[in-house]
């Protein structure tokens, strides 16, 4: 266990550096240069070229790599060619907001996708599993992008039930930083009027974010129960005299909830990329929202930073959903 | 002596995609207390089925119940509400059933899976459910030691992909008589194990039932398997019991062709001079099964009224009870 944890470690150290080279590559040749724009319009030939020389934009692209992983490797992500901040201090900055997004996000699909899933197989054929095989369907076909801006014309511009956007109302401060997701810090400062505020913010964008997962998880576990419930395993228990109650959420579900972890994982990482469009939609002050807004001033090393952190972020997730498994299935074993 | 179970006239059909499949087609039997009673047939003669409408186990659709009564403590089983029927299952009509290796939870350990069997109906109050917990793991342990299981209390903790067919098949039998059900019916528990491995089993099944003196219906379609253990032996094809006596009656003098036939294709080395003959013909079509007696087309004795009528079951000898035209007509009550 604890070796092939080890493993997987060293494996993800290997895939970052991979994932740098091409987020590396993809920058440098995308058309734009970085150094005119930071400049400015009325900038001379001169003035761009102190930038470039700044920045070390003149030099071969392998030294510049060399350097850029230098300073990764001591947690120096560079400097914004525009703003000139650093852009750790600006990640510290977006991260939680976009990592509170994420976690409220992707607990609403796992705990109602295995839900809905069970209800739906369960109850079979019955207007409750149309219901939701109409939702799940829905789900999987519309574009994230497309229903954030449905629901912000239905619910903020024609009837007034949720803000447009941001994290909190402008006139409402944020709760003192602890963990800086502003749902759990608002409660540990018994703050419930910034916790409804928050609250009340951040639920259309993580509906939005958290739709095509709760529609994918599901329509998985709903196949699995199935499959599941006609198990011979399943009509012994039952001869056994187990209750329904215990047979399903325990017995049948544990037997299902391997396949639907693999898409759980699979989703996850679905939903980091999403996570951009929905920040977008709903000026949501996350890093996704961050790396548009540098992307579209060719400011390489804020993207880079962000697609870096996301990536790091899946992979943790992936060696979480192959532990999963291990809980789950006694017959998978780590070597 | 009163039976504890009796089955009446029992027809079931299954809508199939076909058509309909005429299953059972009036099954008589009945099981006397401490009893050993087999069910021997061909493979799809409708053996398993008559062993799953006793427990109301078979799925409603596409299975439907034609006529017949199943009466257990004098009661109706078929007309018992899906409530009770929980409270019988396992508690006093228990099933073991044929394939070890598909009917135990593969994600469960033994322990879990036992534990959750014993306290099925006794943890309906659930402020004591720990401390019925810890008895139940008690017992469980206790019956591993019954089953013959080695160092029961170690290896309750494994899970069935640990085991062997033949204990997975023990655990199975421990689970079915964890609450000394008075009806045990065990549908084809040897089949899916190696020889010498059913030779234990049948051992192990014969001494606890001899020793908790439940009533035992024993399925097979291995006449020697039946011989090992019953008292009595049914004779079942394609849907009904075509003759019913004890033991030593049906190897001695078998009545009917059918039963002939059956013993004919036995291999023996002693006694026999001539090869296995076997019977002419393959299993019939259920959908549109023969009219008159279902055998007529594969018996060498068929006469003309074997086409056109079912024959009724004859008591021709002393509780030797036979359903062929070749023996007079004398209706009986009850066999």
């Amino acid at each position: 266990m604890k070796r092939f944890i080890l493993k997987r470690l060293a494996l993800m150290i290997v895939t970052l550096i991979g994932l740098s080279v091409v987020v590396f590559i993809v920058s440098r040749v995308a058309p734009g240069d970085p150094a005119k724009l930071a400049a400015g319009p009325d900038a001379t030939e001169e003035m761009v070229q102190v930038i470039r020389e700044e920045f070390g934009l003149d030099r071969p692209l392998v030294i510049q790599y060399t350097i850029y992983m230098k300073g990764l490797i001591q947690g120096d992500f560079g400097r914004s060619i525009r703003t000139r901040h650093l852009v750790w201090d600006d990640l510290k900055n977006f991260m939680p907001a976009t990592f509170e997004l994420v976690f409220v996000s992707i607990s609403f699909s796992i705990l109602f996708g295995i839900l809905f899933g069970i209800l739906s197989a369960v109850y079979r054929d019955t207007w409750m599993d149309h219901v939701i095989r109409f939702f799940t369907i829905t789900g999987v076909a519309v574009p994230m992008f497309w229903l954030g801006i449905m629901l912000q014309l239905l619910f903020s511009a024609k009837v007034h039930l949720f803000p447009l956007g941001g994290r909190l109302d402008t006139m409402v401060l944020p709760p003192p930083a602890r963990t800086h997701f502003f749902l759990i810090d608002s409660l540990l400062a018994g703050d419930w009027g910034t916790f409804a505020n928050g609250f009340h913010h951040i639920l259309l964008p993580a509906f939005v974010l958290s739709f095509p997962a709760l529609a994918s998880i599901t329509r998985i576990n709903r196949a699995e129960m199935l499959e599941v419930l006609h198990k011979d395993f399943v009509l012994n228990e039952k001869a056994q005299g187990i209750s329904d109650r215990l047979i399903i959420f325990k017995y049948a579900l544990k037997n299902a909830l391997i396949p639907t972890l693999s898409m759980i994982g699979l989703r996850y990482g679905w939903m980091l990329g999403g996570t951009i469009l929905v920040e977008t939609v709903f000026n949501w002050p996350g890093i996704g929202n961050y790396a548009v807004g540098a992307a579209v001033y060719s400011d390489f090393q804020p993207v880079m930073a962000v697609t870096i952190i996301l990536g790091l972020n899946f992979m943790i997730a992936n060696l979480l959903v192959d532990l999963g498994y291990g809980f789950l299935d006694p017959r998978v074993k780590y070597e | 002596m009163k039976p504890v179970l009796e089955i009446t006239d029992l027809k079931i059909e299954f809508d199939t995609f076909e058509g309909t499949s005429h299953v059972l087609d009036g099954i008589h039997l009945s099981l006397g207390k401490k009893d050993t009673l087999g069910l021997v047939g061909e493979t799809g003669c409708g053996k398993s089925i008559t062993a799953k409408a006793i427990l109301r186990l078979l799925p409603v659709p596409p299975a439907r119940l034609v006529s017949g009564e199943i009466l257990f403590g004098g009661e109706d089983l078929l007309k018992k509400s899906d409530e009770e029927m929980k409270e019988i299952r396992g508690r006093q009509i228990a099933m073991v059933f044929q394939d070890p290796m598909t009917f135990l939870n593969p994600v469960f350990s033994i322990e879990e899976q036992l534990v959750d069997v014993i306290s099925a109906h006794s943890n309906r109050n659930g402020s004591r459910k720990e401390i019925d917990r810890k008895e139940a793991k008690k017992k469980a342990v206790a019956l591993l030691g019954e089953v013959k299981i080695p160092q029961p209390d170690v290896r309750i903790k494994s899970y069935p992909h640990e085991f062997s067919g033949g204990m997975r098949q023990r655990v199975l039998i421990a689970m079915a008589l964890s609450r000394s059900p008075q009806v045990l019916i065990a549908d084809e528990p040897t089949t899916a194990l190696d020889v010498t491995i059913q030779a234990q089993i049948l051992k192990l099944l014969h001494e606890l039932v001899e020793r908790h003196g439940n009533s035992v219906l024993l399925i097979s379609h291995d006449l020697g398997v039946v011989a090992k253990v019953c008292r009595r032996i049914a004779v079942m094809y394609a849907g009904s019991i075509v003759e019913n006596c004890s033991t030593e009656a049906l190897f001695n003098e078998p009545f009917h062709p059918y039963t002939q036939g059956l013993l004919n294709s036995i291999l023996t080395f002693s006694k026999r001079k001539d090869a296995a003959q076997g019977i002419q013909g393959g299993i019939p079509d259920l959908i549109h099964p023969p009219s008159g007696c279902r055998f007529h087309p594969r018996c060498s004795r068929a006469m003309k009224i074997c086409e056109i009528e079912k024959p009724s079951p004859v008591e021709a000898e002393k509780n030797h009870v036979v359903s062929c035209h070749l023996y007079p007509v004398r209706k009986v009550k009850s066999f």
